[in-house]
């Protein structure tokens, strides 16, 4: 079904109760997080950051593993639908925004536990490099023509991003391995985790998911209705040029 | 026509333009030239200039790759050459490979005087044995260069805007070769006290990034100008 008409929304029944649910959870995510659970022993309550830092960067993972699938099933013969790069290009543009919002709270954190907002960890360094990576993603998405070319291009990026990612990982791991002796806190450390803790975190992971969710249902077909609108006003163009011609 | 044969008319093509045109011995190899003095007057010591010589010379190739790889596909995109050369029905394999060769002269050519340069101005001392292996990092880290360059550039090529986006595409993906480009030269000149045997590894992760990006970009480069 293409939305066209006026009043074309990106929202269908099944969305709106998703998006319900997204409200519930959020709400019992910020009282667990910020007044049910209980501070932590070391840090305060600074380890209320992690109930929002773990869960955005498990979507951004998560979104670019969409990104990544979509692209290959555009590329396969079987599969070449301009729907698999709408999806991809949305779930790519929540991964950006969840890096971001995972660096931004991670180096607030770190100031807080560590006194500095950033070092140069071998996993900070590649997940900016991973930002940058998809931001440069986004802008070739708006480099112009038609949308066959723009799916094709951004799907070829899409796969290169996963040769890419890993091997800037391997490279950075060994840059720091050699490089710095010991890390300001060991960020990998098992941690004893009270049980209302545990149970936010997970209900972070739980509530992000379902608001990745929604928010890529949303933005492919807001996607869709741009590329309809596009596809319209070239229409119109050429109409118009006809009529142009025909008077004369 | 064999692929081979291909490669080297592509290669030869794309030199030959470069011979013509003389683009980047009259304006790329000076503004490397430029980069590294400004890297001097940035840091104003000779002793960290000797330290840090290694990192400069390598980020004043990549900046310098950059230009060349614009240039390598506004000759192809200006007259709609790369689709005259898909019509003709020229392996799009083929056409990579050759723009990646030629490419991969043009950046070692330049690898070259900067090294030179950094010997002249940096004061860096390296053994017989340090020049060997900064002659294998320069091969290697060219390699992986010529084929990502070449990837990416023709990702880019015939859309408008293509000239600020290469590099915001391209850097993110040469950081492994800055790190193990940069890591291997320090062996070689003894920056810091590194010893040669310690620069080997890094140049396996050249080897490991140029075998990569040349079989992606031999299967990519075709869907990628294929339109």
């Amino acid at each position: 079904m293409t939305p066209t008409g006026a009043h074309a929304t990106t929202g269908t029944p099944a969305t709106r109760r998703l998006g319900l649910v997204v409200c519930v959870l959020l709400v019992l995510l910020v009282l667990s997080g910020l007044w049910w659970s209980a501070e932590d022993v070391v840090q305060g309550s600074t380890v209320r950051i992690m109930y929002v830092h773990v869960p955005s960067i498990w979507v951004a993972y998560m979104a670019f593993a969409l990104t990544a699938v979509c692209s290959g099933a555009y590329l396969s013969r079987g599969t070449r639908s301009v729907a698999w790069d709408r999806v991809a290009g949305a779930s790519a543009e929540i991964g950006v925004l969840f890096v971001a919002v995972s660096l931004v709270t991670g180096s607030l954190w770190g100031r807080l536990t560590w006194g500095t907002y950033w070092v140069w960890d071998a996993r900070l360094t590649s997940t900016a490099f991973l930002f940058i990576t998809y931001v440069g993603y986004l802008a070739v998405r708006r480099l112009g023509g038609t949308l066959r070319q723009r799916a094709r291009r951004s799907a070829v990026l899409a796969l290169l991003a996963v040769l890419e990612i890993p091997l800037v990982h391997f490279s950075v791991e060994l840059w720091r391995s050699l490089h710095q002796e010991a890390s300001v806190a060991n960020p990998n450390a098992k941690v004893e985790m009270d049980g209302l803790m545990l149970f936010t975190l997970m209900l972070g992971l739980a509530t992000f998911t379902a608001l990745f969710v929604w928010l890529v249902l949303h933005r492919q077909r807001v996607i869709l209705l741009e590329d309809t609108v596009a596809d319209r006003g070239l229409d119109e163009a050429i109409a118009s040029r006809r009529d142009e011609a025909g008077a004369r | 026509m064999t692929r081979g044969s291909v490669v080297r008319a592509v290669a030869r093509k794309d030199l030959a333009v470069e011979m013509g045109s003389r683009v980047v011995i009259n304006q790329v190899a000076p503004f490397a030239l430029v980069v590294m003095v400004m890297f001097a007057f940035a840091l104003d010591n000779e002793g960290i200039l000797s330290r840090v010589a290694p990192g400069l010379v390598w980020l004043a190739t990549l900046f310098s790759m950059l230009v060349v790889v614009q240039r390598s596909f506004a000759v192809e995109s200006a007259d709609g050459a790369l689709d005259a050369l898909r019509v003709a029905g020229v392996d799009p394999v083929a056409i990579f490979l050759g723009k990646s060769v030629a490419l991969m002269v043009q950046l070692f050519a330049l690898e070259v005087l900067l090294v030179c340069t950094a010997f002249v101005l940096y004061g860096v001392e390296p053994s017989p044995a340090g020049w060997a292996e900064a002659f294998v990092t320069m091969v290697a880290a060219t390699v992986g260069l010529g084929f990502v360059g070449t990837l990416y550039g023709g990702l880019a090529a015939g859309a408008r805007g293509r000239e600020t986006l290469l590099p915001l595409l391209l850097l993110p993906v040469v950081a492994p070769v800055l790190i193990g480009a940069t890591r291997a030269t320090e062996a070689a000149f003894g920056s810091g006290g590194a010893s040669v045997s310690e620069g080997w590894p890094w140049i396996g992760l050249l080897a490991v990034f140029a075998v990569l990006f040349g079989a992606a970009g031999s299967a990519a480069f075709g869907p990628l100008v294929d339109e």
